[in-house]
């Protein structure tokens, strides 16, 4: 029987968790913002010493989700030089891929919001050639993860339950802390698989 | 003496002058076999045995990664240094035994890079020869800018132009040409990496205005070996084998600790590497650091020293060894 992982306190967990900053201005001639929902918040908080000349070298790309146009004027206040919202995560990730295509070395990219977004943008950044390692990242919003099922290879997004059930395959898998930075995504491995009629009840454990 | 890397019994093999400062050794290994593989970027260390005093100096290797049936490196000769390469182009013949330690990177490629941006100064070409061997074997992308005193002192200037074509750039100071860092570290695509190998200035300028234009530290990579910098004698105290010895004007504080038969770790002898690093037990007086690997604040501690190329000036300095 396989004891279901609280995701209380991410922070102590194994080492392929990812763990999450805070946003803080970097020194550089370009700046790329990638963030979604409440990740917003998380621009609006960055402290930065020459506002208006930093974000006249700044580019966003925002994805309101759930948050409507909440963080919308705030954001747009911000004067940036180029600002794009999008109404979906994969629509934003063509966006950054198109601008990392031709981006050089010495941009700083700022990734904001909920695990899902933070992962699939540094994902491609990492495609892109840029180091993770450099990458600044704050978590705001949501819990909810993406989680790629480790029998079919199917990814379910926004995996808010443990237990899951595969939204392709159907297996109900146990939704580990183990992270593929390469997939972004969280591994879902059959709950039950020596005992299907074992059935443990989901909780909704990642909000 | 078990400290460093093991040991390679090499013979010379070919001695060749490059230009009135610049000479080549080949070594192959005395029982006939390969010699170890290496990465580009590696050095190892030549001992010297000059007259009652050894000599251990760090040289790059030039030859290619990809036949290890020899190594080449090039000395240049430095009338005013310490003897090290005064020695090379004095003494060393073909057909000489001498000892080298295993190969050691502590410049290497980071090979996931999708262009490697390298910048030589000088003699700090060599590196970067055995680099280019190992990317174009593999059909990586690389650029070279390489800044030399004058075309007649360009090492191997016109032998890497002639192979790697458009990818080197020279620039020679008597005609008044200069890389324009600024510049080139403006428009590199993501991914690039960048490797500076010269006189310190040249690696500070790099460093500095990679980092001013937002370059994370990952993406920036240089090697200065130090020469251990000559200076007034001082005592050292040896806690741990409770011996008291006085290093020379020209020698090195780990070479004074060596002469006194105590083995000390070491890998490069230049300040980078880290792997001498001391623990001071007290300090009357002050330390004069040269090393690349302690950071300001250990500096300023006085509880640390690199015995490869600092010195002391005071009464006593006494250390954990």
């Amino acid at each position: 029987m396989v004891a279901i992982m609280s995701d209380d306190t991410p922070e102590k967990s194994i080492i392929s968790r990812p763990m999450y900053g805070r946003l803080s201005a970097g020194n550089s001639t370009h700046h790329l913002f990638v963030a979604d929902a409440e990740g917003a918040q998380a621009i609006l908080d960055m402290q930065v010493p020459n506002a208006s000349e930093f974000y006249s070298r700044a580019h966003i790309i925002y994805i309101p989700r759930d948050s409507g146009n909440r963080y919308l004027s705030s954001l747009q206040a911000l004067n940036a030089k180029q600002f794009y919202t999008g109404p979906s995560i994969a629509t934003a990730l063509q966006r950054l891929q198109q601008t990392l295509s031709t981006a050089h070395m010495g941009l700083q990219l700022y990734l904001a919001g909920t695990e899902g977004l933070i992962g699939q943008a540094m994902q491609v950044a990492m495609n892109a050639g840029m180091d993770y390692a450099v990458i600044q990242t704050e978590h705001r919003g949501s819990r909810a993860r993406r989680v790629q099922c480790v029998h079919c290879k199917g990814i379910t997004e926004d995996v808010t339950t443990q237990p899951v059930t595969c939204s392709h395959c159907g297996l109900l898998l146990l939704v580990r802390d183990h992270y593929s930075r390469r997939i972004a995504a969280f591994q879902g491995v059959c709950i039950n698989a020596e005992d299907p009629s074992y059935v443990p009840e989901k909780q909704e454990i990642f909000k | 003496m078990s400290a460093g890397t093991g040991k390679l019994d090499v013979l010379v093999t070919d001695i060749k002058p490059i230009n009135t400062l610049v000479k080549r050794f080949q070594f192959e290994r005395a029982d006939g076999r390969p010699l170890p593989n290496f990465s580009g970027g590696a050095h190892v260390v030549v001992e010297m045995k000059d007259d009652d005093r050894m000599r251990l100096n760090p040289y790059s290797l030039m030859s290619s990664p990809l036949d290890t049936s020899h190594y080449a490196i090039s000395v240049r000769r430095d009338d005013q240094g310490r003897g090290g390469s005064l020695f090379m182009h004095n003494q060393v013949a073909v057909g000489d035994r001498l000892v080298i330690s295993y190969p050691v990177n502590l410049f290497a490629l980071d090979l996931r890079a999708s262009k490697h941006l390298m910048l030589a100064g000088g003699i700090g070409i060599t590196p970067f020869m055995a680099q280019m061997a190992q990317l174009a074997a593999n059909g990586s992308n690389f650029e070279l800018h390489y800044s030399c005193r004058s075309r007649s002192l360009a090492s191997y200037a016109q032998e890497i132009s002639a192979h790697y074509d458009h990818r080197i750039h020279l620039y020679y100071d008597d005609e008044g040409q200069q890389i324009d860092i600024s510049t080139l570290l403006s428009g590199q695509a993501l991914g690039t990496q960048v490797y500076v190998c010269g006189p310190r200035g040249m690696i500070d300028a790099v460093c500095s205005q990679a980092t001013a234009a937002g370059w994370p530290d990952q993406a920036i990579h240089f090697e200065e070996f130090i020469t251990p910098p000559t200076g007034k004698p001082f005592k050292v105290r040896l806690a741990r084998s409770d011996k008291t010895i006085t290093v020379g004007e020209h020698q090195s504080l780990l070479e004074a600790i060596e002469a006194a038969g105590i083995d000390a770790p070491y890998l490069c002898r230049g300040g980078a590497c880290g792997q001498c690093e001391t623990d001071v037990l007290s300090c009357d007086g002050s330390m004069l650091h040269n090393d690349h690997w302690l950071t300001e604040d250990q500096h300023a501690s006085e509880k640390k020293i690199m015995p490869c190329v600092s010195r002391f000036e005071g009464e006593l300095l006494e250390l954990d060894r």
